[in-house]
């Protein structure tokens, strides 16, 4: 056979695992509704618009034989993609905007690294360098050009305890700064996803530099998601992650259906 | 005496980009709670004063009660005739406003009702005349007097003096924000034949051809531009490219629709009318307006007014098409606000109320309804008379003069107070 | 029949002084109007707890009135008035403190005028001078009074057929006395070439028919003759005093005042009669309205001031002494003091203190006030006959 034809048969084997079930295909996106919370910023900043949808017509006078909505929401509302532009310090990158960014990279590696227990004990933890190397030790150096997502068991929560917000500002689990820095620099990863509003801390502003995953990884060009679900259902390694936001002009993110591609357990 | 000029308005000329531009002053803003009032009959070209019915003659300057009979007063229509009876050329003040725009002619009228009146004079009249005596909203958006020999003239409005108090389309360029609306082409036309320099007409989605479009293409002097009321970037772009050149802006954009609250109108009609009437209007005043305000001063043609074409039920709302009234009332408001923005810009806001137009969304509505050559001929004029409210068409001043002689009662008319 | 005007017997006027007028000054009103009664005391050794008796008037004192400086001077008053009417205010406050002292109210009264001239001040009194003015007047063009006046120069020159030689002649001649004041704004000789070619400010109005407006400030004391002989003080006394406001408010355009109302009563209480005067003080803040008190007082007939002045010599050496010092077109326009300038001079020209411009045989001398351009016509207007001791 031809390479091309090798090629072909690659993929012609996924279809046909797809189709088994040999490969599942797994669904980390929350459901868009008007009452997924979204982050809260302080009044006199815009705010991030809920999601909101409005009937233009359900097989009535207003549209016979058709049903549609009209919705709105803003670019990082519910399960969402972050694109470089959409901080300051990747203002200036080539490509770092939704509709500009290298396709190639929405689809890749995923690790998931578990930090369900620490987050039960402290809903402030931080993931540390230690923590990822911990990782590694049982599960192998993360590959570059990965997805890296922050398993906290986060996205079960509800309403309130889901922004947990007290008079000093949020309190949900995130990456360290160092953290970030090691994946960013040593193991050139594409993006980074978590359960929470937001790829930072709840009390990220007080970090040095403040909201330190936002600032680092869209300062070097890296991608993040959030408001993620499901991350119990991948294995650590292994699995695939497609993660393609909307195609909007100049856009800084976008909601998204985030799914990943994993090999059946047995 | 004084000289009569003859100056005719002079051209417009390209800017030395090397000069600043004259930066907009205001005359005297200073008024008693009186004096405020003529303001409102200014706005609407009613000449209005306070008369005493018991003398039989009309009082200036305002009073609280008659200097001859101490009657009480009442602010009515009275003749504007009258007779030069002094006049004087300026030429100094101290005042920044008139310093810039020195010499400047006064005179003192008789009016046959009554009172002298102080006011300006066009360069038409002679001390002996007989004169007419006008009122104006000048730029600090208050009522002066302005004493002529025959306002409907067709040089009347080439006299300079004359110019500050009005927003007279004749050499400067105007922008529609709508051209294909039914006001827009048939303003497109008249504007030309007003003698404005250069009419922008605003289109959006081009590529929704349609026989409007062909005959705004074909028109003399008129560009046609893309302006999307409901997209901000393409406001803003159209701003960036053409607000430094817009003297006088008419927002056209309408979406008449019947319906109201409880009759299962869409929402989702509701809100794009919403965007694009009451949103819209937000976008082109904030894009547009910080340019115009400061060109409030910027020669023969600077910017003046920033026109709005609104139901006149936006004053009160009219149930059969209760959201559209709705979305008028809150541009209404807005206009207020902007109103008070542009006090001291040298940019008027304009608004003219109609009634139901002449066109398909209206095809149930009985007659009178107003045909888009009245409404874009009584615009210009209500511009070149340098009116504030604009009320063109029978319905339109049917419908504000029970306005104001009784909001409540015209809301229970409206609601159906005629019903059986 | 209207009740006859008691006399002004026992009451006279004394110590007039004045500030030298500046062009801008950065002091206050109150400054000014302390300055002057401060020296005017000195110049007659009147202690000020010797004072129980004030009348102010003054455009650039607010937010204070007559009160605020009161306190301001620590003067321990039995009788006070604040007298707002322009200039109209000398005579009035002239009026009214004399009354007090006849009735003995008070024995010795300061009547004190004067104004600070900051650098905005002049528009600032302008913009915001009347209700009237605010809806009516200072909106056209904002000439102030320079335009209020000039349409009413433009009525008045076509009513009445009169050339801008006669009011030449009037600020010419009162150039020429202003030349021997210290402290005149003006200090330079006028001719009437010179007036006719001067530029035009609002027109008619050419450079030299209107005031410089400055900071300044005058007074006189009044007392009893009783008080002013112990203290060997010289004095003038009251022959007549008129003031009528708000008079023929139906002329279209002011071209007469009160005190064509008044002139009867008024030269019938004097017991005498305009030629027996030996010199006027007219309140000019425009030669029109010098040549209107002229007219409405007695001098000549309405319209007919051609005849008379041009063939008279109106300086301090005529035959027609007009505003020895100046007036206000030569000396300046200290705001409020300007109703005071005329009245304060006459006192100093009664009583032989006027220097090397004073008249010869100065013994009757007639005081004329005009005041408050409220919007298109002076409201105020008042006179006065003095009589020198001989």
């Amino acid at each position: 056979m031809s390479t091309q034809d090798q090629t072909v048969g690659l993929l012609d084997n996924l279809a046909l695992d797809l189709a088994s079930g040999a490969v599942e295909v797994v669904d980390l996106t929350h459901t868009l509704d008007p009452d997924f919370p979204v982050i809260i910023l302080p009044p006199e900043f815009g705010q991030c618009a809920r999601f909101r949808m409005e009937e233009v017509s359900r097989y009535d006078a207003r549209g016979p034989a058709w049903h549609w909505h009209n919705f709105s929401c803003g670019e990082h509302t519910g399960t969402h993609f972050d694109a470089p532009i959409h901080w300051v310090s990747g203002r200036d990158l080539p490509h770092n905007t939704v509709d500009s960014l290298p396709v190639q990279k929405l689809v890749g590696r995923v690790c998931v690294i578990d930090c369900e227990a620490e987050t039960a004990a402290d809903e402030d933890y931080e993931m540390d360098r230690a923590k990822i190397e911990a990782f590694e030790a049982e599960h192998g150096k993360i590959p570059p050009q990965s997805w890296v997502l922050m398993r906290t068991g986060w996205s079960k929560r509800r309403g309130a305890d889901y922004v947990n917000l007290r008079e000093d500002g949020a309190h949900s689990p995130g990456p360290a700064t160092e953290a970030v820095r090691f994946l960013v620099d040593e193991r050139d990863i594409i993006g980074f996803g978590t359960e929470c509003i937001g790829t930072d801390s709840g009390q990220a502003a007080h970090a040095d530099p403040p909201y330190p995953a936002h600032y680092i990884l869209h300062g070097a060009g890296r991608y993040g998601l959030q408001c993620l679900n499901g991350l119990d259902r991948l294995p650590p390694t292994g699995a695939i992650l497609l993660a393609a936001p909307l195609k909007i002009k100049h856009g800084t993110g976008s909601p998204l259906r985030v799914l990943a591609l994993v090999p059946a357990a047995g | 005496m004084a000289e009569i000029g003859e100056s005719r308005l002079p051209q417009p000329v390209k800017k030395n980009p090397q000069l600043k531009t004259a930066a907009p002053l205001v005359p005297p803003l200073r008024r008693s709670r009186l004096g405020l009032r003529l303001a409102g009959f200014a706005a609407r070209g009613e000449f209005c004063l306070p008369f005493c019915s018991a003398c039989e003659k009309a009082v200036w300057p305002p009073r609280d009660a008659c200097p001859t009979c101490l009657a009480e007063l009442a602010w009515q229509e009275v003749g504007n005739q009258g007779q030069l009876i002094a006049e004087s050329v300026l030429e100094t003040s101290p005042e920044l406003y008139f310093r810039g725009r020195m010499p400047w002619r006064i005179g003192t009228v008789r009016l046959a009702c009554g009172p002298s009146i102080m006011a300006h004079l066009h360069q038409q009249v002679q001390v002996g005349e007989q004169v007419e005596m006008g009122l104006h909203l000048d730029k600090a958006q208050r009522a002066v007097f302005m004493a002529y020999k025959n306002r409907e003239g067709g040089s009347v409005n080439e006299d300079s003096q004359l110019r500050e108090l009005t927003s007279d389309p004749k050499y400067r360029r105007v922008l529609i924000s709508d051209a294909r609306s039914p006001a827009g082409l048939a303003l497109a036309k008249a504007l030309a034949g007003a003698e404005a320099r250069e009419i922008f007409a605003g289109v959006a989605e081009s590529w929704r051809r349609d026989a409007v479009l062909d005959a705004l293409e074909a028109l003399d002097h008129v560009t046609l531009v893309p302006l999307d009321l409901t997209d901000s970037s393409s406001v803003k772009e159209l701003a960036a490219e053409i607000g430094g050149k817009v003297d006088i802006l008419i927002h056209t954009a309408d979406q008449p629709r019947p319906g109201g609250l409880l009759d299962g109108s869409s929402l989702t009609i509701a809100q794009e009318m919403q965007d694009r009437l009451v949103t819209g209007y937000m976008r082109l005043a904030s894009h547009f307006g910080p340019a115009m305000r400061g060109r409030g001063a910027d020669g023969v043609n600077s910017a003046t007014a920033f026109v709005t074409i609104l139901s006149v039920y936006a004053h009160a709302n009219w149930p059969s098409y209760g959201t559209h009234s709705a979305c008028h009332a809150a541009v209404y408001s807005l206009s207020q606000c902007l109103r008070s923005e542009m006090l001291g810009s040298g940019v008027r806001v304009v608004n003219a109320y109609t009634g139901p137009l002449e066109q398909d969304w209206y095809e149930s509505v009985l007659p009178p309804k107003l045909d888009p050559q009245r409404l874009a001929r009584d615009l210009i004029k209500g511009l070149q008379q340098g009116l504030e409210d604009i009320y063109i068409g029978d319905v339109a001043r049917d419908v504000a003069s029970r306005f104001r002689e009784d909001a409540k009662l015209l809301e229970i008319e409206l609601t159906g107070g005629a019903r059986e | 029949m209207a009740q006859a005007r008691a006399n002004y017997e026992g009451v006279v006027l004394t110590a007039p002084m004045s500030l030298p007028y500046q062009r801008f000054s950065n002091q206050s009103a109150h400054w000014w109007l302390l300055g002057c009664l401060r020296e005017m005391l000195a110049s007659v050794a009147v202690r000020p707890d010797e004072i129980d008796g004030l009348t102010v008037s003054s455009f650039t004192l607010h937010p204070d009135s007559a009160v605020g400086f009161a306190q301001h001077s620590g003067l321990d008053l039995r009788w006070l008035e604040h007298i707002p009417m322009g200039g109209a205010s000398g005579i009035v406050a002239l009026q009214r403190a004399a009354r007090a002292v006849q009735c003995g109210d008070a024995n010795i009264i300061a009547c004190l005028a004067g104004d600070t001239n900051q650098l905005d001040s002049f528009r600032q009194t302008l913009s915001r001078f009347s209700n009237f003015s605010n809806d009516a007047a200072w909106p056209d063009g904002s000439g102030g009074a320079n335009g209020y006046f000039a349409l009413l120069t433009d009525y008045y020159m076509r009513r009445f057929d009169t050339p801008r030689e006669v009011f030449g002649k009037i600020a010419v001649d009162q150039r020429s006395n202003a030349l021997l004041l210290e402290g005149a704004m003006m200090t330079r000789p006028l001719s009437l070439e010179a007036y006719l070619s001067a530029r035009m400010i609002a027109s008619p109005l050419g450079l030299f028919d209107c005031v410089m407006p400055c900071a300044g400030s005058e007074s006189f004391l009044v007392m009893s003759e009783e008080t002013a002989r112990q203290r060997q003080l010289p004095f003038v006394r009251i022959k007549a005093v008129m003031e009528h406001h708000n008079a023929f408010a139906s002329d279209p355009v002011q071209f007469r005042g009160g005190w064509q109302k008044e002139q009867d009563r008024f030269w019938r209480d004097a017991g005498c009669s305009p030629p027996d005067m030996n010199l006027i003080q007219t309140y000019d803040d425009y030669p029109v309205i010098s040549v209107m008190q002229m007219e409405d007082l007695g001098f000549f007939p309405k319209g007919e001031a051609a005849d008379f002045l041009m063939s008279r010599d109106l300086t301090w050496q005529g035959d027609f002494p007009h505003n020895t010092s100046g007036g206000q077109l030569s000396a300046g326009q200290a705001g409020a003091a300007g109703g005071f300038i005329g009245l304060v001079e006459a006192v100093r020209q009664l009583t032989g203190q006027a220097g090397k411009r004073q008249v010869a045989a100065a013994r009757l001398g007639l005081v004329s006030g005009f005041g408050m351009v409220n919007y298109d016509r002076g409201v105020c207007s008042g006179a006065a006959v003095l009589e020198g001791a001989v």
